[in-house]
């Protein structure tokens, strides 16, 4: 992990990393792959990705309006709403 | 009062020996006063205890109240609260105010518990130390210069330090278990699914599972009674029929069949600690139960895969918090990509900025097979590790924590140290188990925890089995020195 790969991560994940601290984060970031690529170990073939632990379903409902209206207690704790509307920076000139 | 357990304090509060307002004002004022020293509280929320604590009275005083009613107990500060600030341990949700309870507050407040206020926590949960809280590390009663353990650190000192007798909490890779074993308390991860996750902000949502912490099993399962139920509006969920924790918890243990993992007891491993561990598994013998060794032959892939499943789960969970809806929000952004990044950057720590990055490396073309579906395959095989296990013993036993606690800034910042403290308690975890820790012993004037890890939906066996060793030992009275 160099500088240019955490400016391409940090962008993808949208979060803005100070010039000061990416190399400190590019070294713990090569460290913690150092512990996850002992998973190359394992044998794996042939063995079906576990993504629920009791392999569970989604369960599924009727397609049914249950939930109120409650788009003003949500919009109280925005940080800037007009006309029930969430207000960000323009995005299209 | 503080001296009692939950059990004691019921009991207490039908004698009408003190009413639920004097308890909660009894509680309110030793946080007041002694909470400065230990940081355990992020939000105490004395008026609503004081209201809660009157009606609970007149609950008590109208007959057929619920167990818990009058009981004050706090809330680990990742359960949405309505009407009170829910920060997660964090900056990005220092301005949050739900408007809308989680599931297990709900069910709390049903049966009249108290609420005392919001405990501390490492932010969005992840951590081992309670080192990554915005609001400042939470001190181990026991010495303060040491963790708490984490992230649920905040609820394990308020109950170690008797500034509550019981508090909810979470585990994701053993946040419950590990803050039980440093504290010196009793602490159970239910069965994944088996507790709603509703209204309790996602870190690991294939992880994630919520329980408690207490000074006794039998207090536990009074509060998981009341805690679990079933919930619709939590997809994963399991509908499974719900028991009374503590119907079973006199049950003998003559027959039943201990585990003891290979792998728990090898290198890195304190050797006092082991001893003490040992020392509760022969005092298991003398009830009656019978111990073979086994193996997890997965278990040194536990930490690894979890490395890589939990952040690439926190990376799409955390992508909610965008500036946009609510939680922090940078000053003056020059175009939507700049509020994005600089309210995500602001917003949170170093931690959980790393996770982020590591699942979203996980997670990225080109990367997907070799990290994330590798993991999940191991993962698969950690769990097959258990499911073979429990095909000859009835419960899994061995230390919760490798160490008692250590030191402020003894990892450095080195994450990867940090990560392996968890190593006993996230295979766990990965198989969807649950798991309790019960203090067995001092090292150094430090507490160490036994984990027991039982099969899917035998949490009443795990408290039927913790109890049963409190009733002849008394590890679980041992009480940091200094609490007054």
């Amino acid at each position: 992990m160099d500088r240019s790969d955490i400016a391409k991560l940090a962008h993808l994940a949208r979060i803005e990393i100070s010039d000061a601290t990416v190399d400190d984060v590019a070294r713990s970031i090569t460290d913690v792959l150092k512990l996850v690529d002992q998973l190359q170990s394992a044998d794996t073939q042939g063995i079906a990705p576990m993504a629920h632990p009791l392999d569970a379903v989604q369960r599924l409902r009727a397609d049914q309006v249950t939930e109120a209206d409650v788009r003003d207690a949500f919009q109280a704790i925005a940080p800037a709403t007009e006309d029930g509307l969430y207000l960000v920076p323009k995005v299209i000139d | 009062m503080h001296k009692l357990t939950i059990a004691e304090l019921i009991q207490g509060l039908r004698n009408k020996d003190f009413s639920s307002v004097e308890l909660t004002r009894h509680y309110l004022d030793r946080i007041n006063r002694l909470d400065a020293t230990y940081n355990s509280y992020v939000t105490v929320t004395e008026e609503i205890a004081l209201q809660q604590a009157a009606a609970a009275d007149a609950r008590l005083a109208a007959g057929n109240a619920p167990a818990l009613c009058g009981v004050p107990i706090a809330h680990k500060d990742i359960f949405c609260t309505e009407g009170v600030r829910t920060s997660c341990g964090s900056k990005m949700l220092d301005n949050f105010v739900p408007p809308y309870n989680a599931t297990i507050v709900e069910n709390y407040l049903r049966d009249g518990a108290v609420m005392l206020g919001k405990v501390n926590m490492d932010e969005f949960a992840m951590g081992s130390s309670n080192e990554t809280s915005y609001y400042g590390p939470v001190k181990n009663p026991w010495d303060t210069n040491c963790v708490p353990g984490g992230s649920s650190g905040g609820s394990a000192a308020a109950v170690a330090a008797h500034l509550a007798p019981g508090a909810t909490a979470s585990d994701t890779g053993g946040s419950i278990r590990q803050p039980a074993s440093l504290c010196g308390l009793t602490g159970i991860k239910p069965t994944y699914g088996r507790v709603s996750r509703w209204g309790m902000i996602a870190f690991a949502s294939s992880l994630d599972q919520a329980g408690v912490l207490t000074r006794t099993a039998e207090d536990a399962a009074i509060m998981l009674n009341a805690m679990t139920s079933f919930d619709d509006k939590d997809s994963t969920c399991v509908d499974e029929p719900l028991s009374d924790h503590t119907a079973s918890l006199n049950e003998p243990l003559k027959g039943l069949r201990i585990g003891m993992p290979e792998q728990y007891f090898g290198e890195g491993l304190n050797p006092q600690t082991a001893e003490r561990v040992h020392a509760a598994i022969a005092e298991f013998e003398k009830l009656g139960a019978t111990v073979k060794s086994i193996s997890l032959p997965h278990s040194a892939l536990s930490v690894p895969a979890y490395y890589v499943i939990a952040p690439a789960e926190c990376s799409a969970n955390l992508s909610r918090f965008d500036g946009v809806r609510y939680g922090h929000r940078c000053d003056n952004p020059k175009d939507l990509e700049d509020l994005y990044k600089r309210s995500r950057g602001e917003g949170f720590g170093e931690e959980v900025k790393r996770r982020i990055l590591v699942g979203t490396y996980a997670l990225s073309a080109g990367y997907y097979d070799a990290y994330y579906r590798k993991a999940q395959q191991v993962r698969r095989l950690i769990k097959q590790d258990f499911v073979d296990a429990f095909a000859d013993v009835d419960v899994v036993m061995g230390p919760t924590a490798t160490s008692p606690a250590f030191a402020f800034g003894s990892k450095g910042d080195d994450p990867v140290a940090m990560y392996l403290e968890d190593i006993y308690t996230i295979a766990t975890n990965l198989a969807g188990l649950p798991g309790l820790s019960i203090p067995c012993g001092l090292v150094d004037n430090k507490p160490v925890g036994l984990q027991i890890i039982g099969n899917y939906f035998s949490e009443a066996k795990l408290l039927n089995v913790a109890h049963q060793f409190q009733q002849v030992t008394d590890f679980h009275q041992q009480t940091a020195p200094g609490i007054e």
